[in-house]
């Protein structure tokens, strides 16, 4: 049975902090900004909304023209760059927008279910799980 | 032998080299090259060409450049099969990009063989992207082989080569493949392969069209779309070409080096958003492509069937989209080029082959588009979505055009009804309507180059003069119901209710094909175009507006065929507004230049105009060569006529005047056409006002130095014209 590695979050622990982001966009962009985090907080009426891929739908790993979306053994969807042609249609099928892009960049960005946010989470609010998929 | 199945090491011992020319590499700059690349497979020539900033400034790119180029090539009595014609592949500055849409289009331009003008073609595929980043904005064939060439372009390396290919095949399903397993250095390299090719029947036939392949990554296979209109696979195996390839492996979104990537990205993603949102409401066209309009043409009665007689069929459901969406493969990313999310490229995968050659095979067919649907389906009376497919993929392997083989074939079983065919002349084929069997039989003839299909393969304005020489066919028959104009096959739809349309088909520069304007539903339809300068008006906007994606290297696909949610509360609904203001952005994004909405009509006005006068240069394009058949304007037969009884009764009541009741039907017939043909004399001459030019249809000297295209070559065209 397959598993499937992913960033589960819980948005009632959320204080919109934005460590999370800000641990994000540091490791992989080297600059603090959370249009360059794959973790999306957002405020909403009920506190803050949580915005990450939950690496199961897959609509983009369809849609890559290039094959650049794959599932890794762990079920995670990583996107390798060397082959990506940069069409950002993932970006507009992704339901939820966790599939991201910054204007003017090659390549769109999406978690990888590294967890380096969550170990800068103060609250718990997110945390790395492995699931068993049918 | 390969993993491929097929002996490249054997293919490739049989090559002789003819010639070979290495180039600087260059990086593309805002779209553009400014360079083109000059072939001549007769000498072995091979050499780049600089780009004037008059042609860039002028001609744009895409058909612009390839008109420029060929207007150099060719004199006024230059026919399809002299040397000097060419063909050539140009791409158009947003070509290429993969963020918008449609983008990946090549637009190719040669003298046809069957109009004996200039024909162009819209044709996806990853040719011309790869040419353009392999350092050219145009590839101009010149010349006539001796003994069958590949001219290989590798852009990774900077080299053109011309060599001798005796072994390879020259059917494009199998010929394409090959090229995939000759060049690709490994398997991930076999996407950054693609080919031109045309095919057997393209040998023997005057309808022949251009394959150019894309490496599908999932199927495993090289698929194909076609140049199809006007021949221009004839004029390619008569230069004994078996294939042009091209290879580049370094596509990313600096390939195109746009001014504004962010800009071209933020356009690109609000219309993916729009297709993945609002398609499945709209066309389905991610589900089933263009096949999708059959039902809808059925409905409006403008499903041509029985070579055009009437516009629907109780047995259309037979070939409804959903015929042929349970025969093809579904949740692949179907885009010709990268970054289409329209994915209107459907294939059936695993189709066993009935007839033919191959019979037996399980091939990956491309389509059906509905051009093919209704051209090789209804239009032949063939129902059964089975045969639809087996012609559709011998047309494109063997290098046929699926319309122009459809709408020939029509007019061969119309023959057959008539009379003025039998079993004696099609050498035993029974051509009779629906004839399935029959109609895969003489497309077969045709990839052989035996016996009727050599004469069916001349199209339909060469069937008709064969036909009243050989056979003493009455020619005014052979001219109301064999639906050709300019000597280019109708495309697929009945334009007998819609003056505008019959404008449309006719006026086309290259011959009746609906790129120019599709104004049915406008004019019949919703009746938004009332008046002779109102439909004037549609066909000056709409040719214009849509030349300016075969100067961009664009599909005109996502203009109209997916549309913003609030697109029909817009002023002018039929002009998608909102896409318009894209294309403008998108253009910006690229070349960093400035374009207004007039901006975009002028570059393609110029363009237009250019190709008007290269017609009439080559013979033809004044009003007497823009007059429809009969049979698209309106009811030829007492068939026809009494099959819409009720409704043209009505119009000759409340339009012509004439109380129809007492009137025989031959008689009605005659003053429903005299009322008609006068129409279309007073469209004729309110289009030809609009456009700016004489009644002759010539375009006059003011329009022409308006325009900044008045080159004294140009001039020299029209001048003993407009006295």
């Amino acid at each position: 049975m397959p598993s499937v590695k992913r960033l589960a979050s819980d948005s009632s622990k959320c204080i919109g902090c934005g460590a999370c982001m800000t641990a994000c966009s540091t490791l992989f962009f080297k600059v603090d900004d959370p249009a360059r985090s794959c973790i999306s907080v957002t405020p909403s009426d009920s506190g803050s909304k949580i915005t990450v891929c939950d690496q199961t739908c897959r609509l983009c790993v369809a849609e890559c023209p290039v094959q650049a979306l794959t599932v890794s053994s762990q079920g995670v969807v990583m996107l390798d760059r060397k082959l990506c042609v940069g069409c950002l249609a993932c970006v507009a099928v992704c339901p939820i927008a966790a599939m991201r892009h910054y204007p003017g960049s090659a390549n769109p960005f999406k978690c990888i279910a590294c967890g380096a946010c969550a170990r800068k989470c103060p609250t718990g609010a997110i945390g790395i799980v492995v699931e068993e998929r049918s | 032998m390969t993993e491929s199945g097929f002996d490249i090491a054997g293919l490739e011992a049989g090559h002789r080299p003819v010639s070979e020319f290495r180039y600087e590499k260059r990086p593309v700059v805002r779209g553009y090259n400014d360079r083109t690349l000059y072939v001549n497979v007769g000498d072995g020539r091979i050499a780049e060409k600089p780009v004037s900033a008059d042609m860039r400034a002028k001609f744009t790119g895409g058909k612009g450049y390839g008109l420029r180029l060929l207007w150099d090539a060719v004199n006024p009595s230059t026919k399809w099969d002299d040397p000097e014609n060419e063909i050539n592949i140009a791409m158009g500055p947003v070509c290429g990009n993969t963020n918008y849409p449609g983008s990946g289009k090549s637009l190719v331009v040669s003298i046809s063989p069957t109009t004996g003008i200039p024909i162009d073609c819209n044709v996806g595929g990853y040719f011309g992207p790869f040419l353009k980043f392999a350092g050219f904005d145009a590839l101009e064939v010149q010349g006539k082989a001796d003994r069958d060439v590949i001219v290989f372009i590798d852009g990774d390396d900077g080299v053109v080569s011309i060599f001798e290919a005796p072994g390879e095949a020259v059917d494009s399903h199998v010929l394409a493949e090959q090229m995939v397993a000759m060049f690709a250095r490994d398997e991930k390299d076999r996407q950054h392969i693609s080919s031109v090719s045309a095919g057997t029947g393209a040998e023997h036939a005057l309808i022949g069209c251009l394959n150019f392949s894309f490496y599908d990554k999932r199927r495993k296979v090289a698929r194909l779309k076609q140049a199809g209109r006007g021949g221009i696979g004839t004029v390619f195996r008569d230069k004994k070409i078996k294939a042009l390839v091209v290879r580049y492996s370094g596509l990313d979104v600096s390939s195109n080096n746009p001014a504004d990537l962010a800009g071209l990205q933020e356009t690109g993603l609000k219309l993916h958003r729009e297709i993945v949102t609002l398609d499945d409401q709209q066309c389905r066209m991610r589900e089933i492509g263009t096949a999708h309009l059959t039902e809808i043409m059925d409905e409006y009665d403008l499903l041509p069937t029985r070579n055009y007689k009437f516009g629907s069929s109780p047995d259309s459901p037979g070939l409804n989209s959903h015929a042929f969406s349970a025969m093809v493969t579904h949740g692949l990313p179907d885009g010709c080029w990268y970054g289409c999310t329209m994915a209107c490229a459907k294939a059936a995968d695993g189709f066993e082959l009935a007839t033919g050659p191959y019979r037996g095979h399980k091939v990956t067919v491309d389509g059906p588009e509905y051009e093919t649907v209704a051209g090789c389906g209804s239009n032949i009376g063939v129902y059964d979505p089975r045969v639809v497919m087996e012609l559709n993929f011998y047309c494109d392997t063997y290098g046929l055009d699926t319309i122009s083989f459809g709408t020939s074939t029509a007019f061969v079983m119309e023959c057959w009804e008539k009379g003025v065919l039998d079993s004696t002349r099609t050498g035993g084929l029974e051509m009779t309507w629906g004839n399935g069997p029959a109609a895969l039989e003489l497309l077969h003839r045709i990839g052989r180059g035996e016996g009727f299909g050599l004469v069916a393969g001349l199209g339909v304005r060469g069937m008709k003069k064969y036909f009243a020489e050989h056979y003493g066919a009455d020619p005014k028959l052979l001219q109301d119901i064999g639906c050709e104009c300019k000597g280019l096959e109708y495309s697929q739809y009945v334009s007998k209710e819609s003056l505008a349309q019959q404008g449309g088909y006719s006026m086309a520069l290259k011959g009746p094909q609906h790129d120019e304007a599709w104004l049915i539903f406008m004019d019949m339809v919703n009746n938004r175009i009332p008046t002779f300068e109102d439909k004037a008006e549609a066909l000056y906007y709409f040719p214009m507006f849509r030349t300016w994606f075969g100067l961009q290297g664009l599909c005109k696909l996502p203009w109209n065929d997916i549309e913003p949610a609030d697109n029909s509360s817009t002023d002018e609904p039929a002009k998608v507004p909102e896409h318009v203001e894209n294309y403008l952005a998108i253009y910006k994004a690229v070349t960093g230049n400035d374009l207004d909405r007039d901006g975009l009509i002028r570059q393609s006005a110029r363009v237009y105009n250019f190709q008007k006068v290269f017609c009439i240069r080559m013979g033809k394009g004044r009003r007497i060569d823009d007059w429809p058949p009969y049979r698209m304007m309106g009811p030829v037969t007492v068939e026809e006529y009494e099959s819409r009884a009720d409704r043209y009764d009505k119009q000759l009541k409340e339009q012509v005047g004439i109380d129809p009741s007492g009137m025989g039907t031959p008689e009605k017939v005659a003053a429903l056409r005299a009322y008609r043909e006068d129409r279309y004399e007073k469209l004729l001459d309110a289009v030809y006002k609009r456009k700016g030019w004489n009644r002759e249809g010539v375009p006059t000297v003011e329009t022409l130095h308006d325009l900044g295209i008045d080159y004294p070559e140009v001039l020299e065209v029209v001048k003993p014209l407009l006295v």
